[in-house]
């Protein structure tokens, strides 16, 4: 049996244009990696919403997901929130687990 | 020419209609769409001929002080139409400060790619039109995102709640530096380094082919319109919406009186005035996504795009294209 390593997932759903301001505020914190992937369309607070036929970055969304170690989680969370208060998004943490833990 | 055969000219030429026929696919809701890559493809192209022939053409005189009086005129026009938007729309509307000061700060910015089109209707119309416009474009994109900001602090709107502050400087670096601006100015330096020999070197592609790919440009931005017009009745209130349509007029108005005594020429003229009239929906929207991120982007994109850019595309530029004649040098 593989032997696994517990971590934390965060999983930050953001609009576009405040994307740089996040990434930044992850290097800063320490982040190893991440990844960003564009969002189609979704249903919110203010109803749909979708990226279709926008020309350019605002009302698009962007997920990023990155998978810390969980001492680094409550620094990561901390800027994460720094960016977000203000803008469109949500936060989900969750617990996983990794087969490599060097890498996180 | 009157203003009727301006419009119907405009109204008839293929930019139009193609745009028209976006506007009615997205309006029907069909499925016809233009992939995002080849859309934004194809703004880059746009703005890379009208950069390099604006240099090229201003390769010809250098730099001027009318190329100096026009362009201070455009950064004044830019701070001074947000103000004049933000009360208009506090006293006959119940937008909050600060919706006020972010759809004020579209209003005050331009639209590079109603200039594109009104670039071509000049120039289909017989009038040649000052090379240095591009440059007056680029430097009206950002004054008016400073003025609405300011609005906004002054009335006490924005920034209370925790998080990241926006920082002045980054922000007019990030919208200053955004990609349509650096291909629109990167092309008239190149343009204007390499002057009309240069143009000669690349007209078979970035001046033969204009005219087709505007159309389909215009195609994609009917879809896009479309679309926000499909939006408009859910989020506008009759008075933001019939703003939309009157702001324009009164920006194109102030514009004339600005340009009169600059002795600019009919077509040139007209630019100015339809730049002053346009309304932003790249750059603007972005930069208060991040600076007022309260303001709700629903109101200022959907105005914008779903309401003054088309007024602006089928009857606004004719108008202005008249008003510029008579206020031509």
């Amino acid at each position: 049996m593989v032997q696994t390593y517990p971590k934390k997932r965060i999983e930050i759903i953001l609009e576009a244009p405040a994307l740089h301001r996040l990434t930044a505020r992850l290097d800063e914190a320490g982040v190893k990696g991440y990844t960003i992937i564009p969002a189609l369309a979704g249903h919110g607070q203010d109803g749909n919403w979708s990226r279709e036929g926008l020309p350019g970055d605002a009302g698009r969304m962007v997920m990023v997901i990155s998978v810390v170690d969980p001492s680094l989680a409550d620094a990561v969370l901390e800027g994460v929130y720094k960016v977000l208060a203000r803008q469109i998004g949500i936060v989900t943490i969750t617990d996983v687990q990794v087969i490599r833990p060097d890498h996180f | 020419m009157d203003v009727f055969a301006l419009a119907q000219n405009n109204l008839l030429s293929p930019m139009v209609l193609f745009f028209a026929l976006g506007l009615a696919a997205a309006l029907g809701r069909s499925d016809l769409t233009i992939p995002e890559a080849i859309a934004k493809t194809l703004a880059l192209y746009l703005m890379m001929s009208i950069g390099f022939k604006g240099g090229a053409e201003v390769a010809k005189t250098g730099f001027t002080v009318a190329m100096a009086e026009v362009m201070l005129a455009g950064i004044a026009l830019s701070f001074l139409i947000p103000v004049i938007g933000f009360f208009t729309l506090r006293t006959v509307s119940k937008l909050s400060a600060v919706d006020a000061a972010a759809v004020a700060a579209h209003y005050g910015s331009i639209s590079i790619v109603t200039f594109v089109a009104a670039t071509e209707v000049v120039s289909i119309a017989g009038f040649p039109a000052e090379g240095f416009m591009v440059a007056v474009a680029a430097i009206m994109e950002t004054p008016a995102i400073l003025s609405a900001l300011l609005l906004a602090r002054r009335a006490g709107a924005g920034s209370t709640a925790p998080g990241e502050g926006e920082k002045l400087g980054t922000l007019l670096r990030e919208v200053g530096l955004n990609g349509s601006v650096v291909m629109l100015v990167g092309s008239f330096l190149i343009g204007w380094a390499t002057g009309p020999k240069g143009l000669q070197m690349i007209a078979p592609f970035i001046v033969d082919p204009f005219r087709g790919i505007l159309c389909l440009f215009l195609l994609d931005m009917g879809l896009v319109a479309g679309r926000g017009m499909r939006e408009a009745g859910k989020h506008l209130s009759p008075p933001v919406l019939i703003f939309g349509l009157v702001m324009p007029l009164v920006s194109a108005g102030l514009a004339a009186l600005a340009i009169w005594p600059l002795g600019l020429s009919a077509g040139g003229a007209a630019l100015f005035i339809t730049l002053a009239a346009s309304a932003s929906y790249i750059a603007v929207p972005a930069a208060m996504r991040l600076a007022l991120p309260e303001a709700k982007p629903a109101i200022y994109l959907t105005l914008s795009l779903g309401v003054t850019f088309p007024f602006n595309l089928s009857l606004g530029i004719p108008l202005y294209l008249l008003l510029g004649q008579r206020v031509a040098g």
